[in-house]
């Protein structure tokens, strides 16, 4: 367990920079998720982390140490990749005790400390297994306890949880965060996933392009998001134009800061079929479509040019023919300025 | 994964095999059988007088040490062979499966199976241009070196065993390329997140997960070595009397088909014995 810090990283394949002057510091027992859409240089990252890339400029150091040239077996990292990466010649308790092996460990205490990290994922008992005798949940929890069971410095995951189905997806994360708790490991996350990073993580990171573009605790993210490109990578965001049109349509209001973009949650939106009177901001727009997803229902609507959505109980949304006039209203504090556009 | 077998599926089955039992039954079946057949008469029965059965054949190799004798050196050859053949390809296809990408990748793919399209005959005789008494390698070995070089290769059992070594390696190196191309690339870099070097990676993983395309590629060069004639004939000169040779006599020199048939079965039930003999060894391999 150690903190790791990333320092002016900048790592190119090429012609190619996947990673541009990266410098992200990550707390000793934190959960960090890094975000970013596809080719936004997560994994490179992760690996520039793990010691199987060596950036050509920037520092990376974990628990204080300088560790640019040090490659990965000398790194004491615990990974976890997409696919496990189990070694299907050996058995559960073989893979599990494999990093032991490695160093030396006595037979007896190899025993030990499998069993113990067996017992953390709840699969005691499945030691003699080969890989593909078990369910891709079961995988992900051997790949997690042969990650962890030496103990290493740090623990980075690509997407591990990204091969599994929704339910099960949900089931592994409590339980990673569960695991996370009590061995009390800096854990570095990747996923495509924002819901599961701001379940899981207590840091978020957002990469875009090679570049670190906002990071910080999901909430503050969420809800400060730097630019309207983290604004909408997020959760869902709808945007005011920029430039507002001049004048508003009659009836619409806004009480706006001076920042240079604007945005709402689609959570934060009332929808009614007339004006509002209570709301500090109020807007008219076109329903276009409404969509029933069980609990909550989603609705489309054509606002200024551009087209939001608004997310409430379907109960709470008035049930409206398409094409009927609406009114969106929303208060102040629900208004999200961003810096930069 | 199993699949529960649907009804009317095995009839189906047996329709789409046939013409493959029909040709194997052509092919290697009749042959095989007329051979057996042979090997219990005096003569082939093609001659004037007619064959009587006999166990005359079998009772030969039995009474005649000199048979036993060429089995076991035939048999050490195919060992040394095989064991060469290992030893050579396995590195070449280690090195081709996981160091090499793209264009210079299918150029050394090249490379390797080209022996398998040159004539095996052409083949035997370039090595001997190139291994006689003053050939090509003792004059490049006397022009690199300041000594005088006198290898005198040819007609000795290493000539052989080179021969033999360069028509089968493509065997070894195409079935462990074949089975290291399987192996995820992702298990090498968990692998080595867990602290693990080269030689544990090689020996925990690298030859375990390829030990049964390793074992195929063996027992592919073993077998047909075991029983060859043309090599040791060629390049052997002298030393070159072996199982095969002898057998290859029978059937063009002395024109003893049946007892050229008998050493044939002998020498496929001693290989047969063998691979059954080793076969816990190789099961073991294989799972
Ligand atoms: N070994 C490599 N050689 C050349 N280019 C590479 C290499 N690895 C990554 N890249 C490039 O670097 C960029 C970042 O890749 P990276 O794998 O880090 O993206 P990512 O954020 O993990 O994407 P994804 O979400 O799809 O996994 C991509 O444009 C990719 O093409
Ligand atoms: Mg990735």
């Amino acid at each position: 367990m150690a903190e790791v810090s990333v320092a002016g990283v900048t790592m190119r394949f090429g012609e190619m920079t996947a990673l541009d002057d990266v410098s992200l510091d990550f707390v000793n027992g934190g959960f960090f998720a890094l975000l970013g859409p596809s080719g936004s240089g997560k994994t490179t990252l992760l690996r520039v982390i793990a010691g199987f890339l060596f950036p050509q400029a920037g520092r990376v150091r974990i628990a204080g140490q300088p560790v640019e040239r040090v490659p990965v077996e000398k790194r004491e990292i615990g990974m976890m990749f997409q696919n496990y990466a189990l070694f299907p010649n050996l058995t559960v308790a073989e893979n599990v005790g494999f990093g032991l092996r490695v160093r030396h460990v006595s037979r007896a205490e190899e025993r030990r400390r499998v069993g113990e990290a067996l017992d953390l994922v709840q699969l005691s008992g499945l030691g003699a297994r080969r890989p593909r005798e078990l369910s891709g949940g079961q995988r992900q929890r051997v790949a997690l306890a042969r990650a962890i069971v030496t103990n290493p410095k740090v623990l980075l995951l690509d997407e591990p949880l990204s091969a599994l189905d929704k339910a099960l997806r949900v089931d592994m994360q409590i339980e990673l965060k569960r695991i996370q708790r009590e061995v009390g490991i800096t854990t570095i996350f990747v996923t495509h996933d924002q819901e599961e990073a701001l379940t899981l993580a207590d840091r978020i990171g957002i990469l875009r392009d090679g570049r670190l573009v906002q990071a910080g605790p999901p909430r503050e993210v969420y809800n400060a998001p730097i630019d309207t490109f983290t604004a909408r990578f997020l959760g869902e965001a709808n945007l005011l134009p920029d430039p507002l049109p001049v004048p508003l349509p009659d009836g619409a209001r806004l009480s706006l800061t001076s920042a240079a973009a604007h945005a709402v949650r689609p959570e934060a939106l009332t929808l009614s079929p007339g004006p509002i009177a209570a709301a500090e901001n109020l807007l008219p727009g076109r329903l276009v479509s409404r969509v029933f997803a069980g609990s909550m229902a989603t609705c489309i609507v054509a606002v200024l040019g551009e087209t939001w959505k608004v997310v409430a109980r379907d109960r709470d949304l008035p049930q409206l023919p398409e094409n009927t006039e609406v009114w969106l209203g929303w208060a102040r504090a629900d208004t999200i300025p961003i810096d930069r556009a | 994964m199993a699949q529960a077998p649907i009804p009317g599926d095995g009839r189906r089955a047996a329709g789409l095999l046939a013409p493959a039992y029909l040709w194997l039954t052509l092919a290697v079946f009749l042959p095989l059988s007329a051979m057996l057949f042979f090997s219990f008469l005096t003569a082939a029965p093609f001659g004037t007088e007619s064959p009587r059965a006999t166990l005359e054949n079998y009772r030969d190799f039995f009474e005649t040490p000199t048979y036993a004798l060429l089995l076991w050196k035939s048999i050490r050859l195919g060992l040394w062979v095989t064991l060469l053949c290992v030893l050579i390809g396995f590195p070449c296809a280690l090195v081709l499966a996981r160091q090499i990408r793209g264009r210079a990748r299918e150029a050394l793919f090249l490379l390797v199976i080209l022996p398998f399209w040159s004539n095996s005959l052409v083949r035997v005789f370039s090595w001997a241009i190139v291994l006689r008494g003053n050939g090509v390698l003792d004059r490049t070995l006397d022009a690199l070196l300041p000594f005088d070089v006198r290898l005198g290769l040819m007609f000795t059992p290493a000539a052989v065993v080179i021969g033999l070594v360069h028509s089968y390696l493509p065997y070894v190196i195409l079935t462990s390329y074949l089975a290291l191309q399987a192996i995820e690339d992702d298990i090498f870099d968990a692998a080595r997140a867990l602290g693990a070097g080269r030689i544990t990676i090689l020996r925990r993983l690298i030859l375990p997960l390829s030990l049964p395309g390793l074992i195929a590629g063996a027992v592919l060069v073993f077998v047909p070595v075991v029983g060859s004639f043309m090599e040791p004939r060629i390049l052997g000169g002298r030393f070159g009397t072996y199982f095969g040779t002898v057998i290859e006599d029978q059937f063009v020199a002395v024109f003893n088909w049946p007892l050229g048939a008998a050493l044939s079965f002998i020498l496929l039930a001693v290989v047969l014995a063998i691979l059954g003999l080793s076969s816990p060894v190789l099961r073991r391999g294989l799972t």
